[in-house]
């Protein structure tokens, strides 16, 4: 018999959970109890509201989204805010929005396609992208065509494909040397690119296990095509050619390499679990991409990538350190779950949406980001496993703080493409590039002076903190609430939770100081809270 | 007085990091092997300094009594990312810990005695330098282009209202960073205390580049390099203890001497030697070291392309200035280039020469979070003839 308060728990929690929601719940737990943790409380509402938001669409929840779901007395209400995210059509353009530019800067970086000299179109690959989330596109069909694209690159020329941006700058210089990498660490977690050169010391692959994943590049060409007259690049091609190896001999289509003791090897394609291909370099014979894609497609590695990757985009940490590395040596910190999410993963046909929604409504994924005296060792920071014993605080990504000021500001203007290519403009203030040929690159958003300066000065806030008619602090002023009530609003909009007293005396002293022009206080508490701590954190 | 703050700034020690981002082929600029195999193209000159150099830095060999090469760095991360990260901090990468970068480090110890430094103690020009690992946001390199220019710069605020908002925006600050979330929080306090600094700062002219003369700009050559180091020079002047100023585009693995002769090294070569010149003329090279490296070597083979490939086993940096000394080449690799043949230095080993020619304390330890000490350059071994 249930006692009272066991009652009410029951009622709390809501629709029964989905199986596999129980199984993150449950895997957790157990090693919350091997290693003598305790979990954090809940978040509040407000907090995981907020979270959900920025995770799911990529940005923060307005006024209205928060206080709505907060107030909500549904027990089933984090369930009905996460099918709305993913599900209701209102949402499909934000949705689509957010994971394209996520997967964009995956595939290319965050400077792909912004050189001059580049083949690839940035907006062919934005495009393409966000078309693959607002129709749910299963991620083997995803990963199928991005590895074995061909067509054009740029929307509107004839024969355009976007996922052939992916390849179209990695096959033709180093004989593909960076298309072989790529695809093995973003799609399969194995860091093939050491073994180019030499056998890795740490690690089973070997030298010759590189070479033939690269020989599935090399029927593939970048072509590129001119501006009419000039010499810049309109845009590109990328097509599978005849390959007649290194030795001239298409039938057999070798290729080789050197080891580092100056001996020469020969190469055949044959996928990194040991299976090969036929060795014909015709194309009428075998496309040989579209065979890797077939045999990635068959690999368990696949699988777990994706969810070790979807896992530390809504935790922080994935189960393994770095997150795109699953070779054999690589330490995981629930291996069993990983297995097992990966095969729930695979039996749903590869629904991206449903390993979101298993993510979010787990425990780990609603715990306060508070550390207690019983969990503060868990900090996967000091280099222990994650236990994801509370909700480890990270920044905002460039791209959720851009979203989230210019929803503030108002409903943003133009395309989807003018918001996004707008965006990709004001992201390059930030992005560093190392001047390899490998086109690696940081971002100087990460909590520097540059980031604080930008949020203090910057356009963005500017028009986020505008006051002038029509402006939603305009209106806020305008709306009949008390200005305590107004400060109130303030701090739900951006922080998901009421002002304390320490803070609402700050803003009457804003409110003093503003004189005869009381809608300048809320203009600097709203500044003072954009530019916060609390505001830049996902916590 | 405007006298004796500029003699204190004098006693000021800076370091200036020139990062050769790529990795260029140091057998073709500075451990020439002519007529070998391995030697291509380019012929060997005399110098000012007691060695030989590439016939490609002409104006660097009349400053070659300033400077040395370590001609016998043998190290072993011959992978960019690894590279780069392993020469700006002593350590090979570790998924469990992120280690505190040259400048980082350098700008934490030398920051004690200079209470007046408004602006930045570490700046990257012309590209990102590594981050401050365990030591926190507050010793990040503050990155800019090499034009001078930062963007979001004033607020066009009156100061009573900017004091008001900047009291709002602390007080929220201080009621998060109470609630146990991380040291982020308390980090982020950090660089907006600096960022007010900075945006209130007369020493932010340092930046602007443009204000040097017509002939003083002509010295350091018309390129993003050129610019860079001229700014190097200027904001040393103002006391920041480190400066880095990039230079991309050495990953040649393709047409290697084409590109080395008619592009990189003239750059190169003009800016370089330049800054050297005119930190000498202001009497400040004795208190600035200048450390010229890449994240490895290339390969003495000549690969089918015409190019050379990442080679980190035998390869070599420059160092001088400060208590640096100059005009030596230490070290010696075999006839072709391809290993070192007396004993062979690692970044750990650069980075104590550096540091102690700074005057830093080499038994200075770290504490990382996990609480596991860390001696300064990894404890690394002095290399001796530079500093005696």
């Amino acid at each position: 018999m249930l006692s009272m308060s066991g009652v009410a728990e029951a009622a709390n929690r809501g629709p029964a959970s989905l199986p596999q929601v129980q199984m993150i719940d449950e895997a957790v737990a157990q090693q919350w109890q091997d290693y003598g943790l305790q979990p954090s409380a809940d978040a509040t509402d407000g907090e995981w509201c907020r979270r959900v938001y920025l995770d799911l669409i990529g940005r923060v929840p307005l006024y209205q989204e928060l206080t709505s779901f907060v107030r909500d007395r549904d027990p089933g209400k984090r369930e009905k805010l996460v099918e709305s995210l993913l599900e209701d059509s209102n949402y499909t353009q934000e949705f689509a929005l957010h994971w394209g530019t996520i997967w964009s800067n995956i595939l290319i970086g965050r400077s792909g396609g912004n050189d001059r000299r580049s083949l690839t179109s940035r907006e062919g690959m934005n495009k393409y992208l966000r078309d693959c989330f607002a129709r749910n596109k299963p991620y083997n069909q995803m990963v199928f065509e991005l590895v074995s694209a061909t067509g054009t690159t740029k929307p509107g020329t004839d024969g355009f494909n976007g996922a052939t941006n992916f390849l179209v700058d990695k096959v033709n210089d180093e004989d593909a040397t960076l298309a072989t990498a790529a695809t093995s660490r973003i799609f399969l977690g194995l860091q093939v690119q050491c073994t180019q050169c030499h056998n890795h010391p740490f690690n089973q692959w070997k030298q010759q296990k590189f070479w033939e994943l690269n020989a599935f590049f090399r029927q593939t060409r970048g072509l590129r095509r001119f501006v009419n007259g000039g010499r810049d690049i309109d845009f590109a091609e990328l097509v599978d050619e005849d390959y007649p190896g290194e030795s001239g001999r298409p039938e057999e289509a070798e290729i080789y390499y050197e080891e580092r003791n100056g001996l020469t090897k020969v190469a055949y394609p044959v996928f990194v679990d040991g299976s090969p291909i036929e060795r014909s370099g015709y194309v009428s014979d075998v496309r040989r991409r579209e065979e890797l894609a077939k045999l990635m497609l068959a690999s368990e590695y696949l699988d777990k990538m994706m969810v070790n990757r979807m896992w530390a985009h809504f935790l922080g940490y994935a189960f393994t350190q770095p997150m795109d590395d699953l070779g054999p040596h690589t330490m995981v910190s629930h291996p069993e779950l990983l297995e097992e999410l990966a095969k729930e993963f695979r039996k749903s046909s590869y629904d991206m949406k449903s390993l979101m929604r298993w993510i979010v409504l787990s425990k780990p994924y609603r715990l306060s980001s508070r550390s207690t005296s019983r969990n503060e060792m868990d900090d996967p920071s000091l280099g222990e496993a994650p236990q994801f014993s509370r909700f480890y605080m990270r920044q905002m990504s460039a791209e959720q703080l851009y979203q989230s000021l210019i929803r503030i500001g108002g409903q943003p203007e133009g395309s989807l493409e003018q918001q996004q290519a707008q965006r990709d403009r004001w992201l390059q203030q930030f992005t560093v590039a190392f001047g390899t040929d490998e086109g690696d690159e940081t971002t100087t958003f990460n909590g520097s002076i540059p980031q604080a300066l930008m949020l203090f000065n910057g356009d963005l806030v500017k028009r986020a903190i505008a006051v002038d008619e029509g402006s939603w602090l305009y209106q806020l002023a305008g709306s009949g609430r008390k200005f305590g009530d107004q400060v109130h609003v303030l701090f739900e909009a951006g922080l998901a939770r009421r002002a304390t007293q320490d803070e609402q005396r700050a803003a009457q002293q804003l409110v003093m100081r503003a004189g005869s022009r009381p809608i300048e206080a809320l203009q600097d508490l709203w500044w003072a809270i954009l530019n916060s701590n609390e505001f830049i954190m996902v916590h | 007085m405007r006298l004796h703050a500029d003699e204190l700034k004098r006693q000021h020690k800076s370091a200036i990091l020139l990062w050769m981002g790529g990795g260029p082929a140091t057998i073709d600029l500075w451990d020439l092997k002519p007529g070998q195999p391995t030697g291509g193209p380019f012929k060997p000159i005399a110098t000012s300094g007691d060695m030989q150099i590439s016939e490609c830095l002409p104006i660097l060999a009349k400053q070659m009594h300033h400077l040395s090469i370590v001609r016998s760095m043998s190290t072993r991360e011959a992978d960019h990312d690894r590279g780069r990260y392993y020469m700006h901090t002593g350590f090979v990468p570790n998924p469990s810990v992120e280690h505190p970068s040259y400048g980082s480090v350098i700008s934490h110890e030398l920051m004690a005695d200079r209470n007046d430094l408004e602006i930045p103690p570490f700046i990257s020009i012309g590209g990102a330098s590594e981050g401050p690992g365990f030591l926190g946001m507050a010793w990040a390199p503050f990155s800019v282009s090499s034009n001078g220019r930062i963007d979001n710069l004033d607020m066009r605020l009156n100061d009573s209202r900017l004091t008001q908002r900047m009291r709002t925006l602390d007080l929220i600050e201080k009621g998060f960073a109470g609630q146990n979330r991380g040291p982020a929080a308390t980090d982020h306090m950090k660089v907006l205390k600096k960022t007010f600094d900075l945006m209130t700062s007369q020493q932010m002219e340092a930046f602007e580049v443009d204000q040097e003369p017509e002939a003083m700009k002509q010295l350091y050559g018309d390129s993003d390099f050129g610019r860079g180091c001229l700014m190097a020079r200027r904001l040393v002047e103002v006391g920041v203890p480190f400066v880095e100023v990039n230079l991309g585009g050495w990953d040649n693995h393709q047409g290697i001497h084409n590109i080395l002769r008619n592009d990189r090294l003239p750059v190169m070569d003009k800016a370089m030697g330049a800054l050297v010149q005119d930190l000498d003329q202001r009497g400040l090279l004795e208190s600035t070291a200048i450390v010229w490296m890449g994240e490895f070597g290339r390969t003495p083979t000549i690969n089918g392309n015409a190019g050379r490939d990442h080679y980190a086993r035998a390869w070599s940096v420059v160092v001088g200035g400060g208590s640096i000394r100059g005009g030596l080449a230490v070290g010696a690799t075999d006839e072709e280039g391809r290993k070192v043949i007396t004993e062979p230095y690692s970044a750990e080993d650069l980075m104590a020469t550096v540091c102690k020619s700074l005057g830093i304390n080499m038994e200075t330890t770290y504490q990382s979070k996990s609480g596991r000490p860390m001696q300064i350059a990894n404890g690394g071994k002095i290399i001796e003839e530079l500093l005696s």
